[in-house]
């Protein structure tokens, strides 16, 4: 790795900035974590009071669109690491060709969620008056379920946007000059990555033997 | 040769300072200087600091009588929550850690500019929206559920545009964070060479410490109100109790971070007093290693005692005796900082400039606000003050009465270095002591009155506590003037004060080494530091500095 | 000034003053401190300066946390200990029901007897209160007793007081609840046993409360099910309350107040073993009052055995 980094305006030494822009983002995962942390308390404190109503409604859900969407998050995973180190080491048609299969594999888990919100709905899922369950803590679950996937959703959206703003560098510019900018956004990215691993086992698991 | 002449001299020969550099709206939206960011930040908050503070008059006016005459029911509770929203959200938090902080902490640490510039502005353009967006839930016609938007209220029956005004406080939350993360990587990465940790400023580490709360609070009342508008826009059962749902985990969410925010409040009124106090007594702060740890506990207790606002809510016993042990050692941090900023005078050479006033109110507002906590900490003491004027008059003794205090003790100190003019010193003194006065007056008949049982947030009331609320409420006019007061003189100075020195206090802080007002790369020459703060000593201090500590200061 | 006007009330008066003494000394130290050093060293002043020695510094500071850290413990112990002493409810308390609604207070008095927005007490009787919300969230409040609290949609919640002055109080909703908050207020009257006697026979015309749920349990259909003869297999409800019932995911609960609640109007939520969930919920069928009612019937000496 060069120290042939892009200095912004108040660094002056580029080790400095090398360890501040992930330094960073590390600072504001903590406060993702701590924003789905809220979340998972409510989780927890309906499964807890629901008992086996909430588990029926676990049992409604798409367990093999949830899983197949793990597999292929998983792997979009591995593709913005890869691209990361391959900056690194300055391959740079190999980070190019991760940083678009990163995108093309997050586009396709929002297609794959797309369609099973759509089996969702068919099946009234949705809570409120056609509810297809008992009004109660199976609701709760799919609350729960509507809430989590749209807010991960919305932020794998903002992380395929970082990645794309990388590949647009990449065209105008030199990208190889901006590893912390990567390495950030491979971090956030991976967070997304973990709050889903998170999210898989309560959303698709809960209920099931 | 003079330091004035010198600094003549300097501004002729180097780079114009950041006010002059570019003058055009263009380079005032698009700026990434910190400077200009902490300007646009005051412009923005004192707009609402005034908005909010209309409210208020409307609400002191309407409680003058125990009848209605003023306002109707629903108009009051929409005047009270606007104030709330208003004040804390787009007042308070963002006050000094916006203004001061982000003009100053580059400054103190030596530094060009935050670590993440574009994040900067992107912060305030955050606030921003989010403050349009509450604007307008206000244009449309209000909002009623209180600040706290307590559920199932909020969600189920508040006919009110709850979710604008939700959506507005939840993207202000982003700004915070943006700020928080943004301080503490620079405080972290981009202090000055020998800058340690021991030599940083108190008024550093209350913006580092500040700055770790908001990080760590902020997101879950994002979260809490995410859920909110889930509830309320797509009828999702959350904290619905007919299916299930809990309204006290919203609470729990809800005073997870609003406890902690009192903290993002008063943190930064500990920074700025320190510094002021140690200037204008011309003495080094009394016992440093425990200022700076007092602050960091405050911040790491600060939270686990989110739920002494629930004792009457129905949570388990045993919990509330757990929050109100941990709100009795909170107590400790806060003791010691009041007996070292007393401790710090002894000795000293105490000038009573208008900083230095603002600085001694908050130390005696901030007495009686932290001790009357000490009764709402006692759990069956709490049980009949909580929800009563008690609690308003506490709350506001440590938030106004000591964060604004703090907050424009902060202004006229650090109002030289920030505009490059100096105020008229009279007319200050007289605005902090009215302010100091008209702040007794109102909230003090506000204990005696919670005491005798009247609730909060009530538009009509028994007859017996008229009196309590005129004499609140004549208190209140004094306090608007003293508000408003600063605006005219300080507009003045904008225009006709005379030109400041680069050091008018003769203070040893970093940010007064360059010149008023700095140029946009903050030093002419990169500063480096080769002791701790404050050095208003004799003994340890060269010549010149004892020289400067005891001949009669210009006011 | 505020009449002290149940037991407790003295108690809460003595922890008061002792923080009112306790922060008046403090400010007065910290004024008296804050003035003399003002004043004594201000700017040109004669008064002797110079550094201190370093460990005065130190000794000072530790003596001072060391001395705040005992007195917020000691205050904590005095406070917790008046604290769980106020958690036993005299066995003997008479219960009375309130169900609060967006703006006013309901009262069900065991004997049947119904009021709105008053509460009619016995002196020097401990009266236990069992509350809960038809919609957001109230709070019970009444100054002179130095009681409160929140009371919850979806749950009971308790306090008690024992009165020791006849007179008529303040009752107040301490929790924002909407629109008409401040109107959500009422009058606790506090009478001579005597008095209280005659008042509580003489406006009654509806029989007791248990009596008001016995009808209902039959106007509901419970006896369809829960009765000897049914034909769907329910549980039987004879003496059931304060027993442990065995639940279908193994473990016990306690039929308490909120366990009868949630099983009439969420019924899903705990099934007892051995049972299939096909109550159907009385969500909207029963209110907040039948429900009280209703519990009331089911914790009668003959509760709940129907034929």
């Amino acid at each position: 790795m060069a120290d042939d980094l892009l200095l912004h305006e108040p660094f002056e030494n580029p080790a400095r900035q090398r360890v501040a822009v992930p330094f960073g983002m590390w600072a504001f995962l903590t406060t993702e974590i701590l924003f789905f942390a809220g979340i998972f308390l409510f989780y927890a404190h309906s499964r807890w009071n629901g008992g086996q109503a909430f588990l029926e409604g676990a049992k409604e859900s798409a367990f093999w669109y949830g899983t197949i969407n793990t597999a292929i998050l998983m792997t979009s995973s591995l593709a913005m690491a890869i691209a990361e180190r391959a900056n690194r080491l300055s391959v740079m048609p190999l980070v190019r060709a991760m940083l678009w299969l990163t995108i093309l594999l997050g586009t396709v888990f929002l297609v794959v969620k797309g369609l099973e919100y759509h089996k969702d709905v068919s099946e009234h899922l949705v809570p409120g008056p056609h509810f297809k369950l008992e009004h109660g803590p199976a609701e709760q679950f799919w609350a729960f379920y509507w809430t989590a996937t749209g807010v991960h959703a919305v932020h794998l959206t903002i992380g395929i946007g970082a990645v794309m703003r990388l590949a647009w560098i990449d065209w105008r510019s030199d990208l190889s000059r901006r590893d912390t900018l990567i390495e950030a956004t491979a971090l956030y990215l991976h967070l997304v990555d973990i709050i889903w691993l998170t999210l898989y086992p309560l959303l698709y698991l809960a209920g099931r033997q | 040769m003079s330091t004035r002449a010198t600094a003549l001299v300097d501004r002729e020969l180097r780079s114009p300072s950041y006010l002059q550099n570019g003058t055009d709206l263009r380079s005032w939206l698009l700026t990434t200087d910190h400077k200009r960011i902490g300007i646009l930040y005051a412009l923005s908050i004192t707009f609402f600091f005034f908005l909010g503070g209309i409210a208020a008059t409307l609400i002191r006016m309407d409680l003058v009588t125990p009848a209605a005459d003023l306002l109707t029911n629903d108009q009051y509770n929409r005047a009270f929550t606007l104030h709330g929203i208003i004040m804390v959200w787009f007042f308070l938090v963002p006050s000094i850690p916006t203004t001061l902080g982000n003009f100053l902490l580059p400054l103190m640490l030596g530094t060009k500019d935050l670590a993440f510039p574009r994040l900067n502005l992107l912060s305030w353009y955050i606030f921003v929206v989010g403050g349009l967006l509450t604007l307008f839930a206000l244009v449309v016609g209000g909002v009623d559920t209180g600040w706290t938007f307590y559920t199932p209220f909020s969600t189920l029956y508040s006919n009110s545009h709850v979710l604008l005004a939700a959506m507005g406080v939840f993207i202000v939350g982003f700004s915070s964070i943006a700020t928080g993360v943004n301080f503490i990587a620079t405080t972290h990465m981009l202090r000055a060479k020998g800058l340690t940790w021991m030599r940083l400023p108190l008024f550093a580490w209350a913006m580092y410490t500040t700055s770790l709360v908001m990080v760590l609070a902020t997101p879950v009342l994002s979260m809490s109100l995410l859920l909110v508008t889930a509830e309320r826009a797509f009828g999702l059962p959350i904290f619905d109790p007919r299916a299930g749902g809990d309204p006290l985990l919203f609470q729990h969410l809800f005073w997870f971070y609003s406890h902690p925010a009192v903290y993002i409040m008063v943190l930064p009124a500990f920074g700025v007093v320190s510094e002021i106090i140690t200037c204008e007594a011309r003495r080094r702060i009394f016992g440093y290693q425990f200022m700076v740890y007092a602050m960091v506990v405050i911040a790491v207790i600060g939270f686990m005692v989110w739920g002494h606002h629930m004792f009457v809510s129905g949570q388990s016993a045993f919990a509330n005796l757990a929050f109100s042990f941990l709100s009795f050692v909170i107590a400790v941090p806060s003791a010691i900082k009041v007996f070292n900023w007393t401790g710090t005078l002894y000795r000293g050479q105490i000038r009573f400039s208008a900083p230095m006033l603002y600085a001694l109110g908050f130390v005696g507002l901030f007495t009686i606000g932290g001790l009357t906590g000490l009764f709402l900490a006692s759990v069956p003491l709490d049980v009949h003050l909580t929800d009563t004027y008690f609690v308003v008059a506490h709350f506001h003794y440590i938030m106004v009465g000591g964060s604004v205090s703090a907050f424009f003790g902060g202004l006229h100190f650090w109002w030289p270095k920030i505009t490059g003019r100096l105020y008229s010193e009279r007319l200050a003194q007289f605005a902090a002591l009215s302010m100091f006065f008209g702040f007794n007056f109102t909230f003090f008949p506000q204990f005696v009155m919670g005491w005798m049982g009247m609730p909060r947030r009530y538009h009509v009331y028994p007859p017996e506590f008229q009196p309590w609320h005129v004499m609140s409420s004549v208190g209140a006019a004094v306090l608007a003037f003293a508000y408003a007061w600063p605006l005219f003189y300080l507009g003045w100075s904008l225009f006709k004060g005379e030109k400041a020195p680069p050091n008018p206090h003769g203070a040893t802080g970093l940010e007064w080494q360059t010149r008023s007002p700095p140029p946009k790369e903050n030093f002419d020459s990169t500063p480096e530091v080769t002791a701790g703060p404050y050095k208003y000593h004799p003994r340890e201090s060269t010549p010149d500095e004892v020289e400067q500590a005891q001949k009669p200061q210009e006011p | 000034m505020l009449p002290e006007a149940s037991t407790l009330a003295p108690h809460i008066d003595h922890l008061l003053l002792l923080l009112v003494g306790l922060s008046a000394v403090i400010i007065c130290v910290v004024s008296v401190l804050i003035f003399g050093f003002a004043i004594r060293y201000r700017r040109g002043s004669k008064a002797r300066r110079g550094r201190l020695p370093d460990w005065i510094a130190r000794d000072v500071e530790l003596g001072w946390t060391a001395a705040t850290l005992f007195v917020a413990l000691f205050l904590f112990w005095f406070a917790a200990s008046m604290e769980t002493s106020q958690y036993e409810v005299p066995a003997d308390a008479m219960e009375v029901h309130v169900v609060a609604k967006q703006w006013m207070w309901k009262i069900e008095h065991p004997n049947g007897q119904r009021e709105i927005n008053a509460l009619h007490v016995p002196v020097g009787v401990p009266v236990r209160l069992v509350m809960t919300s038809q919609d957001v969230i109230h709070s019970f409040f009444v100054p002179a007793f130095r009681i409160k609290q929140d009371v919850l949609p979806g749950r009971y919640t308790e306090t008690w007081f024992n009165a020791t002055k006849p007179g008529t109080y303040h009752l107040f909703c301490a929790e924002y609840c909407g629109t008409d908050h401040s109107k959500m207020t009422g009058g606790i009257v506090v009478m001579p046993k005597q008095d209280y006697a005659r008042w509580s026979r003489g406006v009654n015309t509806h029989g007791t409360l248990a009596g008001q749920g016995a009808r209902l349990f039959r106007q509901l259909g419970c006896t369809g099910c829960h009765g000897e003869s049914a034909r769907v297999r329910a549980p039987s409800l004879a003496g059931i309350f304060g027993r442990k019932q065995p639940m279908s995911d193994g473990g016990f609960k306690t039929v308490d107040e909120a366990y009868l609640h949630d099983s009439i109007l969420r019924p899903q939520k705990d099934v007892v073993a051995g049972y299939k969930p096909v109550m159907p919920s009385y969500q909207g069928i029963a209110s907040e009052d039948d429900v009280v009612r209703l519990i009331a019937y089911l914790k009668s000496p003959n509760g709940g055995a129907v034929e």
